[in-house]
Formats: C-alpha cells, structure tokens, sequence
C-alpha cells in the first residue's frame, strides 16, 4: 500500500504541493487528474524518490522512502517501475538493448535468456520486429511501448505512468490503455496513472484521485467522480470554462 | 539611504552564489570520488568512456601537435640565432613542449572536442529524464555516468599528452632538419642531454590533473544542466570556458610549485 501524509513541496518559493494526503490499495490501478502545472508528476517522482518532500512523508508499506538510507532505498525501488512522460528511452541504444538494460545492469542473466525475455516483451506490446532501431527512428506512440517493456520486464510491484498517451492520436492512446489493463490485470501490479485523457481513463482504472492546488480534493471510483457535485471536479472532468478553475 | 546599501546587496548575493557553487561542486566530486573507491566497477564503461574521450580526440592531438611543434622550431629558431644558440633548438622545443605546451594545449583540446560533447549529452540526458530513469531503475547515475568518465579522461590525458610532445618534437625536428638545415645529431642529442625524468613528471601530473578538472567540470555542468535545449547550450558553454580558464589556472599554480 502506497501512502501519502502531509506532503508539502516548495520549488523557488513556489509552493507546487501544499499537503498532499492520498492512500492508494496495492494491486490496484488509480489514475491521478489534475489540470497541468498542478504538480502531479512531482507528486510521482517523491512517490518513487526522485524528490524529496519538504514536509510530510510517503510510506510505501508502512516505510518512509525519504527517511530510508541507501541500501534500503535501492531495494525499495527495485519493486518500482515507472514509464516517464517522454518515454526516457537512452537514445544510444537500440530498442532491443534499452529494453535489456535492466536486465544486463541488474541481473547475473546469460544473454541468450535475455534475448528471450526481451523479444517475448517486445512481442507483449507489439514491437516484434522493431529491436534493432534506435529511439530517435521509431514514433512516440513506439517509444512510449517500449518504455513500457522495459518497465515491465523486471517485474515490477507498481508501476508509475506519467502521461503515457500524451501527443498520440485517439488510436494509438486507447492501444495504449489497453496495453497498460492488460498487464495491470496479468501481472497485479499497483499502477498509478497520471492522465488528462478524461474520460478514456475511466473505464481503466479501479480509481481516480484528483490534485488541485496542491492538495488532492477527490478519491473515489470512476463512477462517484462522474457524478461528483464538486464544482471544481465537475468543471475539470466536463472541460467547462465557466467555473471555480480559473485559466491562467 | 537604502541605495548605499545596493552595491554590498550585488556584491553579497554574487558571493553568496559562487559559494553556494563552490560546494555543490565539491560535493559533485566528493561523491563521485566515493564511487570510484567502491564496487561495482564498470570496467567496460570506463574503456567506453576512454574511447570517447581518448581515442575519439586522437586526430586533434595528432595535427595540433604537430604543428605547435614546428611553430615553435620556426619562431625559436630565429631568436636563437641572434645569439648563435641554434644547437639548443632541440632542448628548447622539448622543454616548452614537455613542460607546458604538451600538457596545456592538448588539455584545451580535449576541452573543445570532449568536454563539450560530455557535458551535451549529459545535459540532453538529464533534460529528456534519462538520468531520472536510472534512478528510478535503482542504478546510482554517478555510479553510471559520472565515474567512468573521470577515470577515463585521468587516464587518457596522459596518453595524449604523450602523442603531443612526441609528435611535436617531431614536426621541430621536420622544421630544424629539413628547413633550416640544424644537424639531425644536434637537434637529438640537445634534447637528450637536457631532458630530465623530473621534466616528464612534470607534464605527467599535469596533465593528469587536468584530466580530472575537464571531466568533473564537464559532468557536473551536465548533470545540473538548466531547462530545455537554451539551458545545454548554456552549460556546454560554462563547462568550455570554466574548463579552459581553470586549465591555464591551475597550470600556473602546479608550475609554480613544481619549479620551487
């Protein structure tokens, strides 16, 4: 179980999350809305510990990451994964040797047993054939595939999505949450999405919380925030103009 | 009143940075340092990183050597001559060489070709969340990035270094020998008598240290590198001239120690 209590985070005076409090059940998926420059990816990067709070903490069952030190830290975030925004992908590798990676780094395995664990999770996603191109000659919707891959090829007990549909077409999106249900429900890992496909996002995920001026205002099932009378979470999940947001 | 205070304001936050720099800097390399002594080591990396920086800078050092070496035969030729030195030619080639040019000048190369490019694409690396993506994979970025290239432009310095002066020597001697007629057993045996094991020693550490300078420069203005493709331009122009100042700096320095 993955819990955040009281997390504040100030960027130069800027005060991006002001006490964050949100509880998300392992095994589960919940995607996380918010309107953007709310802070959800920095929100994702304290949950995986790439940032640390100001204040408060997250406990990932029932420890504080950013109280750990280096050997715990490390084992913690071998149960991660998370598949960044622009896929991350290390652009002087081929698609092949970037979904290895983990494995090559990380494990004592014999290449050929690498070779098939990556060709059977390139297959997974749908990227049979694409091994031996390079990030910078494959399309974003390919690379955010293959980011994916490589997460999940170590396994992973949760997994973090920062946007992972955003900048592709309707199509290749939906492919996209396909992909990320099935192997939620396959390989039961926790998945936490952040998203601004509203309402695609909804039939995906088990639950929604929603990050509003740096504290979270909603958490319920997709089903009790489409019929949410908050006028804020109304306005956002209807993109209405007319309402408490204001457009800056 | 308070405008009389504006300038110590300006002069009190400029400190205020440079320190403020100053550490994180040192703290860079402290932890960087702590990385090389512990295991694992990537060996493979680091002769990856060697090639990179090495191999890669190899044809610079071939021409620019060769030619400050019969720079330099040409211009001291002539000021000997007013003294009727000329034999001397060798020894004086050899030693500005050695001593100083060899060291500084192929330094300042591995700088332009490099550093540059090393603090680019760690810049580019931090910029699209490559180094955030190994961290997340619980793989130390220092452990992976920044250590192999300090051990490989330490080691490879040296070697260039070498490539320089040897290669320089010889475009003087092609200058003294076939331009300006000097006996191949002068230029030679000047050079023999007057170079010491002290003199190598001298280039050596040299040019070791500013293998450690231009990489720990390079890696940490990379790592901490500003936003988008304006914030690696900037860095990769700071890591240049940082590297290239403190190279001429530091020579002085190290110079001034060693000849006491």
């Amino acid at each position: 179980m993955i819990k955040v209590v009281d997390l504040c985070k100030s960027f130069k005076g800027h005060e991006v999350l002001s006490g964050v409090n949100l509880t998300i059940a392992g095994g589960y998926s919940t995607a996380l809305i918010g309107g953007s420059g709310q802070g959800k990816s920095i929100l994702l990067k304290h949950i995986i510990g790439l940032l640390r709070p100001d204040k408060g903490k997250v406990l990932i069952d029932n420890q504080d990451i950013s109280k750990l030190r280096r050997r715990p830290l490390k084992q913690l975030k071998e149960r991660f994964g998370i598949v960044f925004q622009g896929g991350a992908l290390f652009d002087s590798l081929t698609v092949f040797d970037n979904v290895a990676f983990p494995l090559r780094e990380k494990t004592r395995l014999k290449e050929p047993v690498i070779r098939d664990k990556v060709l059977h999770e390139l297959s997974r996603v749908g990227l049979s054939g694409a091994e031996k191109k390079y990030p910078s000659e494959i399309s974003g919707g390919m690379k955010k595939r293959v980011a994916l891959a490589r997460c999940l090829i170590m396994n992973p007990e949760i997994v973090l999505f920062d946007e992972p549909t955003a900048g592709l077409d309707p199509l290749i999106g939906k492919a996209i949450h396909r992909m990320i249900w099935e192997c939620q429900k396959s390989c039961k890992f926790t998945a936490i999405i952040v998203t601004h496909e509203i309402p695609a996002i909804f039939s995906i995920v088990d639950s929604i919380a929603m990050l509003y001026n740096g504290k979270i205002i909603f958490t319920g099932t997709p089903e009790e925030i489409k019929v949410s009378k908050d006028p804020v979470v109304h306005q956002f999940i209807h993109g209405e103009l007319e309402g408490p947001i204001s457009l800056k | 009143m308070s405008w009389i205070f504006i300038p110590f304001k300006i002069i009190g936050s400029y400190t205020h940075r440079f320190i403020r720099e100053l550490g994180k800097m040192g703290c860079f390399i402290a932890v960087s340092l702590f990385w090389i002594v512990f295991p694992p080591y990537l060996i493979q990396r680091v002769i990856k990183q060697i090639n990179f920086i090495g191999v890669k800078t190899t044809p610079v050092i071939v021409l620019t050597g060769s030619f400050t070496g019969m720079v330099l035969a040409l211009q001291t030729y002539y000021a000997l001559a007013k003294f009727g030195a000329e034999s001397s030619l060798g020894p004086v080639v050899a030693l500005s060489l050695i001593r100083e040019l060899g060291p500084v000048i192929s330094a300042l190369m591995v700088t332009g070709c490099a550093g540059s490019a090393l603090t680019a694409e760690i810049g580019i690396m931090r910029i699209t969340e490559q180094i955030d993506a190994l961290d997340a994979m619980a793989l130390n970025p220092y452990k992976y990035l920044i250590t192999p290239n300090i051990l490989a432009g330490v080691l490879s310095l040296p070697l260039l270094n070498a490539i320089f002066v040897v290669l320089g020597v010889f475009g003087g001697y092609a200058i003294s020998v076939g331009l300006m007629d000097l006996s191949s057993g002068t230029y030679f045996q000047g050079i023999r008598d007057f170079i010491k094991t002290q003199d190598i020693l001298e280039g050596l550490y040299k040019s070791l240290s500013f293998g450690f300078l231009i990489t720990w420069i390079s890696c940490y203005k990379g790592y901490f590198t500003g936003y988008g493709a304006e914030g690696v331009s900037k860095a990769t122009i700071q890591s240049v001239v940082l590297s290239s100042v403190l190279i001429l700096i530091w020579d002085y320095f190290m110079t001034s120690i060693m000849i006491l």
